[in-house]
């Protein structure tokens, strides 16, 4: 099915391009020249800024005056600072709680979404609101539904370490397992219906089919979803501002509150550009690997006959 | 921000899957000539940008001048005073108006802090002076108003000194009193306390005899807005006031970090942790907070007997719960601690707010001018009618007008009487030592660190 919807426009393409008498060979491949405008945005908002940041986190800045050069002080100071470790500690055990929790979940609803069911396109479409709301209306949404004398739940749930973690991982996957669980849907829709039916004839029951088939075909899926989820964990940070502050104590300050605490609160803002830079070389380096080691790089293709 | 990044690698990622039935690759080498020859361009508009925010104030013209103020509900006090000074004469001497900025309260230092380094500084600005300016006075961005103020009667005569004098800097005045008194007071429902037939506390030993009464009553004995942290530095600041005297924050203010090893510091710390495990503070206070209106609901509510807050929990009471600030209200100094040397009409707190005058400003006149307008009685007048207690020099002949005259009186006599008034710690080290404090707070009050480890952590901090 997919075969015939990718033909289609690329047959009719050349057809036009004959008719019109251009030659056959410059069709349908476009020059270099429209990307230009996808990079330059992504110059001025993510690279100049970075190289910037990058820049800053060799000096010493407090917002005013002129940023003091003071080579790698920041950097070892990255190093030596206990909380830097704590927050580090703490993002990695975010980051993994928070991708087991949405990829169970939005794997399961996305495949349960790919089919054809009753009431499933209303269904779907109930699923994906949370992604549609603003991260900070629904830390604020939380909040109140936790406040421990006020909300729904009247216990200390962000007062304590494992309560306000939990929170955290919860309310993160509340709005982000909806859009992940669009990924697993199309991805599952892509994996051809003959491998189901050749399964059938074989016997192999419901269960089988999933963990044989589907799962299988939907590893690069996975890949894909994976990697967003590893990156939005390390940038995870409206919703610990609002709901816990990186308390209490510092038992949920995450390296991204961490930077924003030593830049907008302490205005050290050398330091909190190391704490940024280290994110974003973490970051890149973490989704390298992660393409890396499931083979998602070698773009083999998992479809039968392509 | 999560999402804006996650489908940013998500179309980049889609798009390389699909390449190979779609368009041609493009080269690497063809992305690095694009991508260095357009960094260079935004580069150098980076840099131009960089020189241009040297220049101005956000006045532009100098006609309109712009005032940032901590947007809270009490800024009704600001904008009245800002209208009447732009239909006055002395704008229209000066040839401009004033133009209100209000900034959300939880963000307003960031942002002030941005702005100050941008092309769109604010003319004036609103602050807690002392250690809340220093980094703009050592950037020379304020106004030395010492001089103004010394020749011009108004200004010179206007304030209570010692209110004048809580916000200098070495002996210099950076800023105009703006707003009421906001001393930490410890306020207690009367109702409730009527009811289990108690007294406010005059000393420590009272004060732990009342917790045990409320306790067994199944009333927690103090509401306090955990989360943001603020609210514990205020049971620090006055144990440690009453334990070793207003000298010993004194020392660490001026910069002796061994002053947090001060024999009445570690007691301060060890009598907090006491009260913690004791429960008064109840069970759930590190996820209270006092901003969004948990802990004074609390209190309103009569799940919590008292309440140690600065002076604006009148208005913020009054605000939500009128009848309960009205009738139930009741106020009360900080007990004495027993063996302590600190006097007890000692008080802790902010003597008041202030308007300081960026040093790039295109009209100094206009903005001195709106800044005479504080020492007016009109103004004062508009601070009593709202509930605060104006630091202006007529302010004891309007007490009486106030909304609850006994208790503006209180108020003032407070303040008037005190022997010392420690600004708040936070305000006083600035906001680099002032975040970095709080999460030692922070970390004592969630009882992560013990009496001798918060001493330990403080002594560290620069």
């Amino acid at each position: 099915m997919t075969v015939t919807v990718e033909k289609t426009p690329a047959a009719a393409q050349k057809e036009q391009a004959h008719r019109t008498g251009r030659r056959a060979g410059r069709t349908g491949r476009p020059h270099a020249v429209w990307a230009l405008p996808g990079v330059l945005f992504f110059t001025f908002f993510a690279v100049v800024p970075m190289a910037l940041a990058l820049y800053l986190s060799f000096t010493s800045w407090d917002g005013l005056g002129d940023p003091r050069p003071v080579g790698l002080d920041n950097w070892r100071k990255l190093l030596d600072d206990p909380r830097m470790t704590q927050s580090l500690w703490l993002t990695v055990v975010l980051t993994v709680a928070s991708w087991a929790f949405q990829t169970v979940v939005a794997l399961l609803l996305g495949v349960w979404a790919a089919g054809r069911q009753r009431n499933r396109a209303i269904l779907s479409a109930v699923f994906f609101v949370p992604f549609l709301l603003s991260s900070t209306a629904i830390a604020i949404l939380f909040y109140a539904l936790l406040d421990p004398n006020f909300g729904i739940i009247q216990k200390d749930t962000l007062g304590s370490q494992s309560g306000a973690f939990l929170a955290i991982v919860f309310v993160g996957g509340w709005q982000f397992i909806p859009f992940h669980t669009l990924i697993y849907q199309g991805g599952a829709r892509q994996i051809p219906e003959v491998l189901y039916q050749a399964a059938a004839i074989d016997g192999a029951g419901r269960y089988r089919q999933f963990f044989s088939i589907t799962l299988p075909q939907l590893r690069h899926t996975i890949t894909t979803s994976t990697v967003l989820m590893v990156v939005g964990s390390l940038t995870y940070f409206e919703t610990v501002l609002i709901l816990t502050k990186g308390g209490p104590g510092t038992d949920t300050a995450i390296l991204p509150y961490l930077m924003y605490e030593a830049g907008f609160k302490t205005y050290d803002f050398g330091y909190a550009s190391a704490i940024a830079s280290f994110l974003v070389i973490a970051a890149t380096g973490l989704s390298l690997v992660l393409v890396r080691l499931t083979g998602f790089g070698a773009m083999r293709s998992t479809r039968e006959g392509m | 921000m999560e999402s804006s990044r996650g489908q940013f690698t998500g179309t980049t990622a889609g798009r390389s899957t699909g390449s190979g039935a779609g368009g041609r690759p493009f080269s690497r080498r063809w992305f690095l000539g694009a991508g260095s020859a357009s960094m260079l361009t935004a580069g150098l508009g980076a840099g131009l940008t960089a020189c241009g925010s040297g220049g101005g104030s956000g006045g532009g013209d100098g006609k309109t001048l712009t005032a940032f103020v901590y947007g809270d509900d009490a800024v009704k006090v600001q904008q009245a005073g800002v209208d009447r000074f732009n239909k006055s004469a002395a704008a229209k001497k000066a040839g401009g108006t004033i133009k209100l900025q209000k900034v959300p309260g939880s963000d307003y230092s960031p942002k002030l802090r941005t702005a100050m380094g941008s092309p769109s500084a604010p003319d004036i600005f609103f602050n807690w002076g002392g250690g809340s300016i220093k980094p703009y006075e050592e950037a020379d961005k304020l106004v030395d108003l010492t001089d103004i103020i010394e020749g011009d009667p108004v200004l010179k005569d206007g304030f209570l000194p010692s209110v004048l004098a809580a916000g200098d800097l070495g002996g210099r005045h950076y800023g105009i009193p703006m707003r009421g008194m906001q001393p930490v007071i410890l306020f207690y429902n009367k109702s409730v306390f009527a009811e289990h037939k108690l007294q406010p506390p005059t000393t420590w030993d009272q004060l732990l005899d009342i917790n045990a009464k409320l306790k067994k009553a199944k009333i927690t004995p103090f509401a306090l807005g955990g989360s943001d942290v603020w609210p514990e530095l205020m049971w620090l600041e006055y144990l440690v006031d009453r334990i070793g005297g207003p000298e010993v924050f004194k020392r660490i203010q001026d910069g002796d970090a061994e002053g947090w090893g001060d024999p009445a510091v570690v007691r301060a710390a060890e009598l907090v942790k006491e009260l913690i495990d004791d429960g008064a503070f109840g069970s759930k206070f590190t996820s209270v907070s006092y901003v969004n209106g948990g802990a004074p609901a609390v209190f309103a509510r009569g799940k919590a007997a008292m309440h140690l807050m600065g002076s604006w929990e009148y208005s913020t009471q009054l605000g939500k719960f009128p009848d309960f600030a009205k009738s139930n209200l009741g106020w009360a100094a900080f007990p004495t601690v027993e063996g302590g040397t600190g006097d007890v009409r000692n008080v802790v707190g902010n003597p008041t707010n202030y308007w300081s005058i960026n040093a790039r400003t295109k009209n100094k006149d206009l903005a001195v001018g709106f800044l005479k307008d504080c020492a007016s009685k009109a103004y004062a007048q508009a601070l009593i009618d709202n509930g605060d207690v104006p630091t202006t020099s007529n302010a004891a002949e309007l007490l009486a007008s106030s909304p609850n005259p006994e208790y503006a009186k209180f108020q003032y006599d407070m303040v008037q009487q005190a022997p010392a008034f420690t600004l708040s710690w936070d305000q006083a080290l600035g906001d680099g030592l002032g975040t970095k404090m709080h999460t030692e707070i922070g970390k004592l009050f969630a009882g992560q660190s013990s009496p001798s480890e918060f001493v330990t952590a403080c002594k560290g901090l620069k």
